[in-house]
């Protein structure tokens, strides 16, 4: 049962420094309560949902942000829109971002928009890449015939 | 959470996100209720059986009478920022509507706007939640499922020992102070022809209008 306690561990250490490095917030351990025998994948399912909005979010974002007139009510609604999805998911350091990213257009500042945006990228990259790899462990935990600690 | 011994009830969950939607159906199953999620204002009112084509009166939605018993409503929790019909112009149908306004509704929203909160439970919402909606805010939906249960299958004894049901009938009549377990809200009483409205305020707003205010420019000596 080594390999189980191990990974176990990893998993807990894991989850626990992106709590502490702000990637996660409470929200995230609200959706993990949510998950049970009868819904195994929930977590995962949301999560999912959450990276293929905020892909769809980036690239709207993206191209009205490229127009020579930009409408910052089209913009301020899709950057709404994402705060509202990783609020849903924990995802606090893209939350963040997004509030900042929403005062900007407010002031229709194109040069914060803009800065804001590559911000926002960078952040949602950052916590997708960190999440994909908490599921990985929480695979290779199951797999090994272990359990998610709760 | 109580015994489920009653039967299931059926909550109607309005939001245009798909990731609250998938969130909200979780958390109100968890909670056994039986959950139908719709992406807009339009889409509720469709599936509550109202009908808007009547082109005189645009205000006034008119009840199908065969396609609304079909599907029996005990709450209907909405988000309030939506493209198009928002939740409280939804909120605002129902309550116009005679077949419907006796079904609680729950606002939520990502923002906290004291105004908007005022201005929802102005219209007869029940309760303001603020996103992302937790579990220990649905276990608040309870009391207020339970005010549109039928007489013959009401369950008068308090099976939550942590929330009080003050009116498990619906009716107009005197409101009293009722004492709740949720300590962040202030209670509001109005009374409204046809309805029992209890609202609840977040901490800070001042709900009170009839205390005096001193501070009216006169200097007041003590």
């Amino acid at each position: 049962m080594d390999g189980v306690a191990q990974l176990q561990k990893q998993l807990v250490d894991y989850t626990a420094s992106l709590f502490q490095e702000g990637f996660l917030d409470e929200q995230f351990n609200q959706l993990q309560q949510l998950q049970d025998e009868s819904n195994p994948d929930f977590v995962v399912e949301v999560v999912s949902l959450f990276f293929e909005d905020s892909e769809r979010l980036l690239n709207e974002l993206a191209k009205a942000l490229e127009l020579k007139t930009i409408d910052f009510r089209k913009v301020d609604a899709h950057v709404h829109q994402f705060k509202g999805s990783s609020s849903s998911i924990g995802a606090q350091r893209v939350q963040k971002v997004c509030i900042a990213f929403r005062n900007y257009c407010e002031e229709q500042n194109i040069e914060g928009c803009l800065k804001c945006l590559q911000q926002v990228k960078h952040e949602y990259s950052l916590v997708k890449s960190k999440l994909e790899t908490l599921f990985k462990i929480e695979k290779q935990l199951i797999a090994a015939g272990g359990s998610i600690p709760t | 959470m109580g015994i489920s011994t009653e039967s299931q009830f059926h909550v109607l969950a309005v939001d245009d996100s798909l990731i609250d939607r998938k969130l909200i159906e979780r958390l109100l199953k968890t909670s056994s209720y039986q959950v139908t999620t719709v992406d807009s204002g339009t889409k509720a009112l469709e599936f509550l059986g109202v009908h808007e084509d009547d082109q005189s009166n645009p205000d006034i939605p008119s009840v199908s009478p065969n396609t609304h018993q079909e599907v029996e409503v005990n709450l209907i929790i909405t988000d309030y920022c939506m493209p198009g019909m928002t939740g409280y112009d939804l909120l605002r149908k129902i309550k116009e509507s005679s077949s419907l306004r006796n079904i609680p509704v729950v606002i939520m929203s990502s923002e906290n706007v004291p105004s908007r909160i005022s201005r929802c439970l102005e219209e007869g919402a029940e309760e303001f939640f603020l996103k992302p909606v937790r579990l220990s805010d649905v276990n608040r939906l309870r009391p207020h499922i339970m005010k549109t249960k039928p007489k013959d299958q009401q369950e008068d004894k308090q099976e939550n020992k942590e929330e009080e049901l003050g009116k498990p009938e619906f009716q107009s009549r005197e409101e009293k102070e009722e004492q709740q377990q949720q300590q962040q809200h202030h209670h509001l009483q109005h009374q409204h022809s046809n309805s029992n409205k209890r609202k609840a305020l977040e901490e800070g707003l001042s709900p009170d209008r009839t205390r005096p205010r001193y501070n009216n420019g006169l200097t007041t000596v003590v």
